[in-house]
């Protein structure tokens, strides 16, 4: 098999994937169901899901763990479905890291070399470059129990990438850190990856996560892919119900299509295209999106919802606060601290919001 | 207690409080330590005080005795018998341990009960057993023959052979246990990390599983080897009279000649011997590791 000798041959290349129709089982569980997807050279893709969504499942075939009931796997022009793990020289970040306890830092970074056959030196050096890629320098003498969260997370990462390797697998691997490191290594590891420019595949259920690193997100669920794209049209433009509450914050209200136009709590809604054919559709609104009007503003070319407001929350940054509407439907609507916006209403005062047309979005309901 | 004691609104009273806190925890633990002082370390005490004494008077005459040949001669066999049952028991017990750790819960559960069910059997049922399977017209004998791999009857007990055949049946489970648990622990990701670095499942298994193995084994090799040192009824009833451990010969001081002190240096020698070989694993493989660490 070509992979093994392949991989590290070529310097900063990588390779794009294709998943065709793959299935798995467990049991009557399926985990994942008829997946196809083609990820581009270079490209990072998240699979973002919910836990025992199939996101897992999926990046253990990529890595070989786990031998699919059906479909195709390549990297480039090899077929790999067969190949055993060690053949696939693709790099992977554990969850949990597993680094080796009994190696120290410098032995679990020249461990994939010392099975290549490099020599002692040149071993040597490629670890002090690791080191100092992921700002370890120095700590190669450290035992693995020695190392905080953070630097144990970069070692893992260090050795994913000491051998080269053309395409790189992540599983959920920020996920055991506290908020303020997550968000930092979230930079770093786009940073390793515009500077190596492996094709990368993360594994997240943090929907913030996902829009903050990828190029591409594929949403999954129940085993299937729910929707595949740019972190801003999944986010921006949901295809469904689940994509809205999945990603982001959603309210949602029912809309009637009546004779071409949409209409929701009362009002004919504004659209920033033609009203599409769906059976029940819902409208998202996504409360950032949502402004209050100042008084005596009207609103004009936007489409307005009045309410009362129900409850609120400061929340530092920014104020949540929810808005009922006449027909009895609550709303979320965040205002950004800012001098310039109009000043809320106390509870149960009234307030007028407005969503301009380009983010006035239908889903159809359903999941 | 620290130089300056803290001052303050009610710091006098916290402090009686914590006082009264560390003695009554303190007597709390008083019965556990009392019960390990009375059957423990007292009985340890007076086999030592035995050995050095002689009537009234205190003697190194006891341990002087040792070093006469017939002993020198037993301690050879004891030390051969129990370094051979230990190596087979590691041998046997690793490729055990690692079948039943790799098995599905259930299975490993029903392994575990095999492993176990001879423990709960009675030692003696036991070797009796070993005779009546072993012996010139035993089972095996009988087998072999009938199969036609032997023309005459193999002396399989009686001797040296037979006491290492039941000692390895025997010890086997102080074997498995130990390494069972450790195992266990491991986790997957460890061999699945080392097959995604480029590992073959073979170099996976040499370079990680075994490494991260080696408490467990470590475990196992002292509880049977230190076992083995003092095993008394096995030797005694499949050797035959013809092995001749140094148990053996404290039962005899003991029974026959009704020298206490003799049998009691012999016990403070196997146990320095013991302590010895813990102490030798123990700088090897590292004490934390060995009693549960990582």
């Amino acid at each position: 098999m070509a992979m093994g000798d392949a991989a590290g041959a070529e310097r900063g290349s990588s390779l794009p994937i294709s998943i065709s129709g793959v299935g798995k089982s467990y049991g009557a569980f399926r985990a994942l169901d008829d997946v196809s997807l083609d990820v581009a050279s270079g490209e990072f893709l998240t699979l973002l899901g919910p836990s025992g969504s199939g996101k897992t499942t999926l990046l253990m075939v990529l890595a070989g763990f786990q031998r699919p009931d059906c479909g195709r796997i390549r990297f480039g022009d090899d077929d790999v479905t067969l190949a055993p793990p060690h053949r696939r020289g693709v790099g992977m970040v554990f969850q949990n890291y597993a680094l080796f306890p009994h190696m120290d830092v410098a032995g679990n970074l020249g461990y994939p070399l010392r099975l290549r056959g490099l020599g002692r030196s040149e071993i040597e050096a490629r670890v002090r470059r690791a080191l100092d890629m992921v700002q370890l320098a120095g700590l190669g003498g450290r035992q693995v129990d020695q190392l905080s969260g953070g630097q144990r997370q970069r070692v893992a990462l260090a050795r994913a990438i000491i051998f080269e390797p053309r395409i790189l697998l992540m599983d959920e691997p920020l996920s055991a850190l506290d908020k303020k490191l997550r968000e930092e290594m979230q930079i770093e590891v786009r940073r390793l990856h515009r500077r190596l420019g492996m094709t990368t595949v993360y594994v997240t259920h943090d929907q913030r996560e996902a829009l903050t690193m990828s190029d591409r997100v594929a949403v999954i669920d129940k085993g299937r892919f729910r929707q595949v794209g740019g972190p801003r049209e999944i986010y921006e433009r949901p295809g469904s119900r689940f994509i809205a509450e999945f990603i982001g914050e959603s309210s949602f209200l029912p809309v009637e299509l009546r004779g071409g136009e949409a209409w929701a709590a009362g009002a004919r809604l504004a659209l920033a295209g033609a009203a599409p054919a769906m059976a029940s559709p819902l409208l998202v609104l996504r409360p950032e999106k949502l402004r209050v009007l100042a008084p005596g503003e009207d609103g004009a070319g936007l489409n307005v919802l009045r309410g009362r407001v129900a409850e609120l929350v400061y929340q530092g940054e920014s104020t949540l606060f929810y808005v009922e509407l006449p027909g009895g439907a609550r709303i979320a609507a965040r205002q950004a601290a800012s001098a310039s916006a109009p000043s809320l209403p106390g509870i149960g005062g009234e307030v007028a919001l407005a969503l301009a047309p380009a983010d006035t979005i239908l889903v159809p309901d359903g999941a | 207690m620290t130089a300056a004691a803290a001052q303050g609104p009610n710091a006098a009273e916290l402090r009686a409080d914590a006082r009264r806190e560390r003695l009554v925890l303190g007597a709390l633990a008083a019965p556990g330590l009392l019960l390990i002082g009375v059957v423990a370390l007292a009985p340890i005490a007076w086999l030592f005080w035995l050995s050095v004494r002689k009537g009234d008077s205190y003697t190194l005459e006891h341990y002087a005795r040792l070093l006469h040949p017939s002993y020198a001669y037993s301690l050879q066999t004891t030390f051969e018998l129990t370094f051979l049952v230990t190596a087979i028991c590691a041998l046997l017990g690793y490729p055990l341990a690692y079948m039943i750790a790799q098995a599905r819960q259930r299975a490993a559960a029903i392994l575990l009960l095999f492993v176990l069910f001879p423990v709960w059997t009675s030692l003696l049922v036991r070797c009796y057993a070993w005779l009546v399977l072993l012996q010139r017209r035993g089972l095996v004998n009988t087998w072999l023959a009938d199969a036609g791999l032997i023309d005459l009857p193999l002396r399989l007990v009686h001797n040296f052979t037979g006491t290492t055949i039941g000692m390895v049946h025997i010890m086997l489970p102080f074997m498995v246990l130990p390494l069972y648990a450790t195992m266990r622990a491991i986790d997957r990701d460890y061999v699945r990390a080392a097959a995604n670095l480029g590992a073959t499942p073979s170099q996976a298994f040499r370079h990680v599983y075994v490494p991260l193995s080696l408490p467990g084994l470590a475990a196992g090799i002292i509880i049977v080897f230190i076992l083995c040192l003092g095993f008394y009824v096995t030797p005694a009833l499949l050797g035959g009279g013809r092995v001749m451990t140094w148990s053996m010969q404290i039962e005899r001081n003991v029974t026959y000649h009704s020298d206490w002190g003799a049998a009691s240096a012999l016990g403070v020698v196997l146990l320095a011997m013991a302590l010895a070989i813990f102490w030798a694993v123990g700088r090897v493989i590292g004490f934390n590791r060995i009693l549960g660490g990582r």
